[in-house]
């Protein structure tokens, strides 16, 4: 029998008690591990454990797939009208919207992050991804093709089928949300494999999908690690497609899994060393503000996170100073502190990571001008850091370090930025801070990356697609364009009178 | 004959006359390079021609940077005759081209160039090969096999419309404006070129697999660097001389014929390369896509394998239904990814239906493609060959009854004769694997789920038929049937304005219509903000 996660919130920020049974989520019950282990979950503002929750295996992968299966071939996908696939999706939007303060307040428990943020752009960006795609549920069209009199041609936008989803640690509810509202809305059903450090939402979730009222099967969630359930999940011959967000390795790894098994459908949206390019001619405090929130915002652990900052010569100084000060009044501390702006690091492991590339700047010769350690003497905190002194084949100008670390550089001009900026194999996003017109424009064009942001960053927008140029990824997500990951094309061509 | 009726109704001319004794001089081949052509002889039209046999790069035909001694030897698949020899590409040569089309991304195509003036090169192109349809199907029937008028009117017909309906999406790449919120932001998003693109081609359809692929990715302003297949790289070379003549700018197009373990590889390997399209066998397709994986992430679209069904129902037009299946076993000898190889008929119609379509395959004529008689060439290779023939061996011992053919023929060329197995069961490699030769599995089912069961029990989902009077169940089962191209009382028809690809094992993404052009294209989207002021901390 899986465990019951009880836990009394006794903050200013949120206060109440959450209870739910924290087992695998398959066929619409909830179930121990094939194995019946279990895995820690760690509060990383101060290493202690929360609870523990079920640990799923390749075997629970197959009963999750067998599930989800079943699901497709009756009671989802093309069994199920839009217009009902979206009056679910309605369904499990209100109650996420009833329960938003509880499920900010797991998230920042679980991953560290302030319950402000969380609550403000964690869980209200998933309601808003779950209310977006309910809207598309009913508005899935293929094209009719004219070709000739005797001959009628169409494309169905069908669902795929089973698939298989792989979310990260750094936005767990939001990740999700971005995962199965386009799936479900195209008909598909969903094996979801949440972050083995932040499961507590994706399985509180599963609570509101079954009371929502989705048929069993549809969602089902596995959690476990990436080598044992990851590995199943993108290696397995009946899910044909596989959504992953995280790392470039681990990336690499799904699409070899996919290549090797059976040519699954793969969309990839993974690292990033994304630039910040600040203009002369910026309004200079907006810049500073927006840099700032570009590179610390969620601790730096966020994909697009700004951390390569290019400030031209003129403004530089100035930007520097200001910079500094901004960077100075970021309060570090407990996430459920109403002034906090930073929490801690997820983990030990993405603790030690991130002082190791500090370490490594430093060594390399580059200066700490602020931060550049621990915060605190317990949980995995790290001060807002900036280097500035480096040259571009440091590694804390070349690798992404998902931590509150960037790198201020001088430059000249336009060429000169565009080619350092583009100097990189990630291609995620970009941010120019400009008020000429024409530059903006230019830089943004000339800019090798899915998302450019002018006069702002880390801004984001269910609409909007969102993915990875080069080594960032494949696909985009968000959007209409994300329905195209969920949909497998048919081309039908009827004869009507072309006798052969 | 099959082809033909569809011929005259898809084209709606008469078939022409072979071409007149004249020869193919080309403007662009220094006499002084003359190892990099050769003369070739053309006995059936009585034409004696110089084509290409360099490698293509910077619009320059040259000999492999390090390995010029490597040749690849072009065989007459239907006198084993040789033709002549090209140059085999290297990894080096790969990287030479990449680099030569990295350059004109960066600087003559790409974003350096209006989608007008895309479309103007195109179109061009299209008149090209237009003009030179009967030497180039020539060429292509002398290589690959099929009959000249075929090959003409099939391949190169559909490769010039293919060319042109892409010019026409040239400059008409849209992205979306995206309302935010209108007191502070825009959104909007740009489909730019991906860049430089590695396409690994085919050699059922040369001509027209190169059309299929170059088309949608110049309209959108990528350049190419192109392997055809080894079998049959001579018209993928002489297209390339036309590239300088449309006037396109030199590296946009570059052509190393090379091994696919080394060619293809290298490209699929390459660091520079930011997507690869591969048309070809599930296997290498899986390689293709793993060498991607590990090295930089570029993006991938498969056109891979297949083992598509054609059912047969009893309310269906029976001699009609009979036609189609030939055509879908048979057109191309077989050597189709989407030719219909397992056939299901309903078992009230099963004994007339068999006999009638026996009859009629028997009819078709496999022949040397310049014989006018000739409805199909030859097998490929000898590799195809000794395969096909491995196959319909293993179809006997493995106890299918054969219906027709079944008997080698004696004599030169690798000439096999329509083959129809029947008393088929689900294990035997006949039914399970592609044989990419005119062999054909025909089983029976008794109702329409049984029908649409056999028909998705495999790992393969490009093509599939059927063929049915009933209007409600050509819905049911169009929508059941697990494949990317459905043809209902037709089969392996294609529009170069519907899309094509394969669901399962069968490949990734799709080609032809607007939807090609999304394997092209990397979204960007930019978000502007003109109003937003960010207070801090918040």
């Amino acid at each position: 029998m899986p465990s019951t996660f009880t836990h009394e919130f006794n903050a200013s920020a949120f206060k109440g008690k959450v209870s739910f049974n924290t087992g695998l989520f398959i066929n619409g019950q909830f179930l121990d591990g094939s194995d019946n282990t279990t895995i820690d979950v760690i509060n990383p503002t101060n290493g202690k454990m929360t609870t523990s929750v079920s640990e799923g295996t390749p075997k629970d992968v197959d009963l999750a797939v067998d599930a989800a299966q079943t699901a497709f071939d009756t009671i989802w996908g093309l069994h199920a009208p839009g217009a009902q696939r979206s009056i679910l999706m309605s369904k499990l939007v209100a109650l996420m919207k009833k329960n938003a303060d509880e499920l900010a307040a797991l998230e920042a428990l679980d991953n560290g992050k302030t319950f402000n943020w969380a609550r403000n752009v964690d869980v209200a960006g998933s309601i808003d991804c779950i209310r977006y795609y309910a809207g598309w549920a009913d508005k899935i069209t293929g094209q009719v093709q004219e070709t000739t009199e005797d001959k009628l041609t169409y494309s169905r936008h069908e669902p795929i089928g089973v698939v298989g989803q792989i979310i990260p640690w750094n936005f767990p509810l939001l990740m999700m949300a971005w995962k199965i509202g386009p799936a479900l809305a195209c008909g598909n059903t969903v094996v979801l494999k949440p972050s083995e450090f932040t499961p507590l939402t994706a399985i509180r979730m599963c609570h509101l999908i079954n009371e929502a009222g989705f048929p069993p099967g549809v969602v089902n969630v596995v959690t476990g690690y990436g080598n044992t359930v990851g590995n199943a999940i993108s290696s397995h011959m009946k899910i044909e497609k596989v959504a992953f967000t995280g790392s470039t390795l681990v990336g690499r790894k799904i699409m070899e899994a996919a290549a090797k098994s059976n040519l699954k459908n793969v969309t990839l949206e993974l690292g990033g060393k994304s630039p910040n390019i600040i203009f002369d001619d910026a309004d200079i405090e907006q810049a500073v503000n927006w840099a700032a929130f570009g590179i610390f915002w969620n601790h730096g652990q966020t994909c697009t996170a700004g951390s390569r900052i290019y400030v031209q010569e003129g403004i530089y100084d100035e930007f520097f100073k200001r910079f500094m000060e901004k960077t100075r009044s970021l309060k570090v501390g407990d996430p459920f502190a109403p002034d906090t702006f930073q929490g801690p690091q997820v983990s030990e492991i993405q603790f030690n990571r991130i002082m190791s590339y500090i370490e490594s700047g430093k060594a390399a010769g580059a200066k700490v001008e602020i931060g550049g350690e621990r915060h605190g003497s317990e949980g995995y905190f790290i001060k807002p850091t900036i280097f500035t002194n480096v040259d571009p084949s440091m590694k804390i100008v070349q690798e992404e370090i998902f931590g509150p670390v960037c790198v201020v550089i001088k430059f000249k001009d336009e060429e000169d930025v565009i080619k350092q900026a583009n100097d990189t194999f990630y291609g995620l996003a970009a941010a120019v801070f400009t008020q000429n017109l024409n530059r903006a424009i230019n830089t943004a064009h000339r800019l090798r990356a899915g998302t450019a942001w002018i006069n702002c960053v880390n801004s984001f927008n269910s609409n909007v697609p969102f993915g990875g140029f080069k080594q960032s990824g494949i696909g985009r997500e968000c959007g209409d364009y994300a329905l195209t990951n969920y949909t497998a094309v048919k081309a039908v061509h009827i004869n009507l009178g072309h006798r052969m | 004959m099959a082809a033909k009726s569809i011929h005259t109704k898809l084209f709606g001319r008469a078939l022409l006359s072979f071409p007149s004794r004249t020869l193919y001089r080309s403007s662009h081949t220094p006499s002084t390079m003359t190892s990099l052509s050769a003369r070739i002889v053309i006995r059936a039209a009585n034409r004696e021609l110089e084509v290409p046999t360099g490698l293509f790069i910077n619009n320059e035909f040259v000999p492999s940077a390090d390995s010029p001694n490597d040749l690849i030897h072009l065989v007459n698949p239907a006198t084993e005759e040789n033709i002549c020899s090209v140059a085999a590409g290297s990894v080096k040569d790969i990287d030479i081209a990449v680099t030569a089309a990295r350059k004109a991304f960066n600087t003559t195509w790409g974003k350096n160039v209006t989608g007008f003036e895309r479309s103007k090169l195109l179109n061009k192109l299209a008149d090209l090969i237009e003009r030179d349809q009967d030497i180039l199907a020539e060429v292509e029937s002398l290589n690959n096999g099929k009959p000249f008028k075929i090959a003409r009117d099939f391949d190169i017909g559909d490769s010039i419309q293919c060319l042109r309906y892409y010019a026409g999406w040239a400059d008409k790449i849209t992205g979306q404006t995206i309302e935010v919120d209108n007191k502070t932001k825009l959104a909007f998003t740009r489909h730019d070129p991906i860049g430089v693109c590695g396409q690994i081609i085919p050699w059922n359809y040369p001509i027209n697999m190169w059309a299929w692929k170059v088309a949608p990715a110049l309209a959108c302003g990528c350049t190419i660097v192109m392997k055809p297949s080894e079998l049959t790289p001579l018209t993928a070379l002489m297209l390339s001389k036309l590239i300088v003549e449309a006037g396109f700018p030199p590296g946009v197009v570059n052509t190393i014929p090379s091994l696919g373990s080394v060619g293809g590889a290298a490209l699929s390997m390459h660091m520079d390369v930011d997507k690869v399209a591969f048309t070809g066998s599930t296997v290498t397709g899986r390689k293709v896509m793993e060498a991607a994986a590990k090295s930089n992430l570029k993006k991938v679209s498969l056109e891979l394998g297949g083992k598509s069904p054609q059912l047969v129902f009893e309310s269906a037009d029976l001699e009609q239904a009979a036609n189609w299946a030939c055509l879908g076993i048979l057109y191309n000898t077989g050597q189709d990814c989407t030719a219909g190889s397992r056939l299901y008929v309903q078992d009230t119609i099963y004994n007339k239906f068999v006999s009638l379509l026996v009859s009629k395959a028997k009819e078709l004529v496999i022949g040397d493609g310049f014989d006018e008689k000739s409805g199909g060439g030859p097998l490929v290779s000898k590799t195809q060959f000794d395969k096909v023939w491995r196959y319909i061996e293993s179809g006997q011992a493995q106890g299918a009854k054969v219906a027709l053919g079944g008997q080698k023929r004696p004599g030169k060329g690798f000439f096999v004769d329509p083959t129809i197995f029947t008393d088929i069961n689900a294990n035997m490699d006949i039914v399970r694997d592609e044989i990419f030769g005119p062999v054909l599995a025909v089983g029976r089912f008794k109702t329409e789920e049984e029908a649409v069961s056999l028909a998705n029990d495999t790992s393969y989902g490009l093509g599939a038929g059927l063929h049915s009077n009933d209007a409600n169940q050509c819905m049911r089962v169009s929508s059941a049937l697990e494949a990317g191209t459905v043809w209902i009382n037709q089969y392996n028809l294609l529009n170069n304005n519907v899309p094509f690809g394969g669901k399962k094992q069968s490949g990734i993404g799709r080609e032809l219509g607007s939807y090609a052009l999304e394997e092209y294209t990397s979204v960007k989207a930019i978000h502007w903000n003109f109003g937003e002021k960010l207070d801090w901390p918040l």
